[in-house]
């Protein structure tokens, strides 16, 4: 037990070294970005002078490493700094923005990992068969096809003909089953784009273990297919499995824009674009930095279930 | 049907095993249990359909045992599963019929099948280690069968569970099943396996070579706790084996297959004193091939002397406890051991792969680097390695030709005509003809040419000394012989010095001048083998020499009777562990 206690703290510490390179490597590329931050938000009006005293009043004139630290200190205390298009406080920004995104994951999550899962142990049941290769045609055409196409075939045929609306323009005080109902389209999107990675490891991995002598022992058992695949290959499975969903949840957090913006949905995705778009430079770092931390944490979240769920590791002789 | 073995073993209270087990009349001794006939079985190997069963015919009485032998390839396990009307993947029974009770499993839907299987038919596999399931406890994978067939109810499952690891003396019967298999040593999980397959108590077991992946000692008490365990409930079995001594042991009437024909079938007594095929004979001969020990030399540097090493992985944990042996001049070392008594590890110390904690290596009185990275080209070439899997140790994609030349241009500098000349002689000292194999690919050869072409790359390096890995232990027992008498022959015209690393005793006898026997990382004793395997013994050195199964159907029987049922395999290595 106080094994996977210490192999979980050294992936929690490995965790934050990896974050802590993220952070220096995103500072560190909007550092190098051409163009000067004062310059640019002065305009018309860059006479030497005012430069100089914008520049006094960002921090821009302390040495790189003097703002690196600040930064990250500031960050640590929740502290993003200031947005410099709209000239507010950035966590006020974020805060609403990640909820909406956290949502709308969580959302396609719950439809698309179940889905997933059963479409994956039953194409290993009914392998090479007629629903297997329905299913997998099925999944890579869904998975081939881009994300705003997806996305306007969903408006064409379900917002057109009035069942769902075609922009999810939620906010805080929207009440949940209405944030259920308008945000359907965009998460049947993105169900419709992950769910076919997730499929093909789910039936990879389990017809992986069907070949091993254990499952064959279970068939002489007399147990019946459907209960050989989810009692005896499934949690043999887990670790591959866990790990591509780990990547698929994270891709729905950082990878959304496109879906965002053709269905006006308000969630990080759009706040990054914006802030490139204006050049708000600690919105971009702000944002670049909870999308790897989302990265970083649910990768190390994969490693902890696989691990946990596997007796060899979790009971060592 | 009588037994042909005589009740001495002791029966531990069969009327508490009664109370237990579920509600089933005894079933009567003598009728037909299981009827085959005529049975073909295909196999799909690339795009055609090739014979694996050829018609072969099997009966099979209530309460009887019948043992099954043959090489790898003679399809004992194809028609093992056939009995349970299962087939392989990429196999199929093409003809004949099945008759289990009375009824035609070649005529059964898939889900009346699944019916018989664990609850009437049950299967013991080969390696209990990949059979159990690593996700679930022990106790669950017993109490499955039960449930799935609706015979019994889980408290019932888990109490009879409990009832049969005490009868097979598994280590604290209660809380035996709350383990998971990784937490239980091999010989324990073979057991636990043959438990499982009495969960439902079965009239037909079938016994897929269950102790050929154990050590001599723990074999023992798994044959005790089968044999023991197969009378007391009068279950029909089916054991498969290439182990002659062993099936001995265990069946009434034994059945030779050949590459999916039966050679013969007798009673067990019959077939060991006067089987009537020659092929049959000359399975029973293998075990008799002795080499003449060769006179020991006196006064001479040894080849290779091992001094006092000390040695181990990466924690703290020593593997090899000060030890220390000589390797002369054109003579065999046999290292001895099961597995865990640090006989590779050994090994590895002597080729530089893992350097002692104290301790060194002489190479002709010259103390030889720790580190294979810093000796010299020379200092390697003179000691070589032959491994115990011939497939794995050779690189698939390189022809025979290369696979050989490599070290004979490395360490000599052959080129062109010379090295081609050089591959060729060496192809015909290990008896193979070198315009046949020289261009194929080791995926084109048996497991015994295989073995060869290892053999071939060591010598072509013109070593002092081989190591060899349990060379023979993967291959048939006839092919096993032929590499035995290659190595014999090579040694006398090449001068070589052998070290024998093997868990098999009849090898030993085969081919050693010296025994080393390695227990737990610890020499426990060391001398010619013709001391060797006269007493008086090391306590352990006699364990192992009693525990080889011999060709005689009463030597499990007698060895019960004299050490007692609890003192067997690890019980008895832990009382000889305590007296020492």
């Amino acid at each position: 037990m106080s094994n996977v206690i210490k192999m979980i703290l050294k992936r929690l510490g490995l965790g934050v070294l990896t974050l802590l390179l993220l952070s220096l490597l995103i500072f560190l590329s909007v550092e190098a970005l051409p163009g000067d931050l004062a310059e640019t938000i002065l305009g018309q009006q860059a006479t030497p002078e005012n430069v100089a005293a914008i520049r006094k009043e960002l921090g821009l004139d302390l040495p790189a490493h003097t703002r690196y630290l600040n930064w990250l200190g500031g960050m640590l205390q929740g502290d993003f700094g200031n947005s410099l298009a709209l000239k507010k406080p950035i966590s006020g920004l974020i805060a609403p923005r990640l909820q909406n995104t956290l949502f709308l994951t969580l959302y396609t999550a719950c439809i698309a990992v179940p889905l997933a899962l059963i479409l994956g142990m039953a194409a290993s049941l009914f392998r090479n068969g007629y629903f297997d290769r329905i299913s997998n045609a099925t999944a890579l055409s869904a998975i081939s096809m881009p994300e705003f196409f997806v996305g306007y075939i969903m408006i064409y045929f379900f917002a057109l003909s009035g069942y769902f609306p075609s922009m999810a323009n939620i906010n805080p005080n929207t009440p949940f089953i209405d944030k259920l109902y308008v945000c359907f389209l965009p998460a049947l999107t993105l169900t419709l784009v992950v769910t076919a990675h997730m499929m093909r490891m789910t039936r990879a991995a389990i017809i992986n273990v069907l070949a091993l002598p254990y499952i064959e022992m279970a068939n002489l058992k007399g147990v019946k297919p459907r209960r050989v695949i989810v009692l005896h290959a499934l949690p043999n499975a887990v670790a591959p499995i866990v790990n591509v969903v780990a990547l698929n949840l994270a891709y729905l957090i950082t990878g959304v824009v496109i879906v965002e913006i053709v269905f006006v949905f308000p969630g990080l995705g759009q706040l990054m674009v914006d802030g490139v778009k204006f050049r708000d430079v600690p919105v971009v770092q702000a944002t670049a930095l909870i999308f790897a931390s989302a990265y970083v944490g649910l990768n190390l979240l994969a490693d902890i279930i696989s691990t946990i769920t596997n007796p060899r590791l979790m009971r060592q002789r | 049907m009588t037994k042909a073995i005589p009740t001495k073993a002791k029966t531990k209270t069969p009327a508490k095993a009664k109370a237990k087990a579920p509600a089933k009349a005894k079933p009567k001794q003598g009728d037909i249990l299981l009827q085959m006939r005529n049975i073909h079985i295909k196999g799909k190997s690339d795009e055609s359909w090739i014979d694996i069963i050829n018609g072969i015919d099997l009966d099979l009485y209530r309460g009887e045992v019948l043992g099954l032998i043959g090489e790898s390839g003679a399809g004992k396990s194809t028609l093992g599963l056939a009995a349970m009307g299962f087939c392989r993947d990429g196999c199929k029974i093409t003809d004949g019929s099945i008759s289990f009770d009375g009824m035609d499993l070649m005529q059964m839907d898939k889900s009346s099948l699944r019916e018989l299987r664990g609850k009437r038919i049950a299967y013991v596999a080969q390696s209990a280690a990949a059979s159990f399931n690593p996700a679930h406890k022990l106790l669950d994978q017993f109490c499955e069968a039960p449930l799935v067939h609706d015979v019994m109810s889980r408290n019932d499952a888990s109490q009879y569970a409990i009832d049969l690891y005490d009868r097979m003396n598994l280590p604290s019967p209660e809380t035996f099943g709350l383990r998971y298999p990784h937490e239980v040593s091999g010989g324990q999980l073979q057991r636990a396996m043959t438990a499982m397959a009495l969960s439902c108590r079965p009239d037909l077991i079938i016994f897929d070579e269950p102790t050929t992946a154990l050590d001599v000692t723990t074999q023992i008490e798994v044959l005790a706790a089968i044999k023991d365990i197969v009378k007391e409930f009068n279950t029909a079995a089916i054991y498969i084996s290439h182990d002659l001594a062993v099936v001995a042991q265990m069946a009434d009437r034994i059945k030779v297959l050949l590459k999916g024909d039966e050679v013969e079938q007798a009673p067990t007594e019959i077939m060991l004193k006067k089987p009537s095929q020659e092929y049959t004979k000359s399975l029973w001969a293998v075990r008799e091939h002795t080499r003449k020990e060769q006179p020991a030399v006196k006064n001479q540097t040894p080849v290779i002397s091992i001094k006092s090493v000390t040695a181990g992985y990466h924690s703290s944990v020593d593997v090899l406890r000060d030890v220390s042996f000589d390797i002369h001049k054109r003579r065999t070392v046999a290292v001895v051991g099961e597995s865990g008594s640090g006989k590779s590890t050994t090994a590895r110390v002597v080729t530089g792969l893992l350097p002692p904690r104290m301790g060194s290596i002489e190479f002709q009185g010259e103390t030889l680097p720790a580190q294979y990275q810093s000796r010299s080209r020379e200092q390697l070439r003179h000691i070589q390695m032959i491994y115990q899997m011939a497939d794995t140790a050779l690189n698939p994609k390189l022809r025979i030709r290369d696979l050989i030349a490599r070290p004979a241009k490395m360490y000599l500098g052959l080129t062109g005509k010379a090295l081609d000349d050089r591959v060729r002689d060496l192809l015909h000292m290990i008896e193979m003809e070198p315009d046949q194999f020289i261009d194929r690919l080791p995926s084109e050869l048996s497991g015994g040419q295989k073995q060869r072409i290892g053999i071939a790359r060591a010598i072509a390096a013109e070593p002092t000394v081989i190591i060899c890995d349990e060379v023979t232990s993967a291959l048939d027992q006839l092919v096993a012989e032929g590499i035995l008498k290659l190595l014999d022959r090579l040694q006398s015209e090449l001068d070589l010095s052998y070290m024998f690393i093997t868990h098999d005793l009849a090898t030993v006898r085969a081919i050693a001048d010296e025994v080393v026997v390695m227990k737990d990382g610890d020499v426990v004793e060391q001398g010619i083998k013709s001391k060797m395997f006269k007493p008086p013994h090391h306590p352990y050195t006699e364990l192992l020499l009693g525990s080889v199964p011999e060709m005689d159907s009463k030597w499990l029987d007698r060895l019960l009777d004299s050490r007692g049922k609890d003192n067997l395999g690890d019980a008895a290595i832990a009382k000889m562990n305590k007296k020492s």
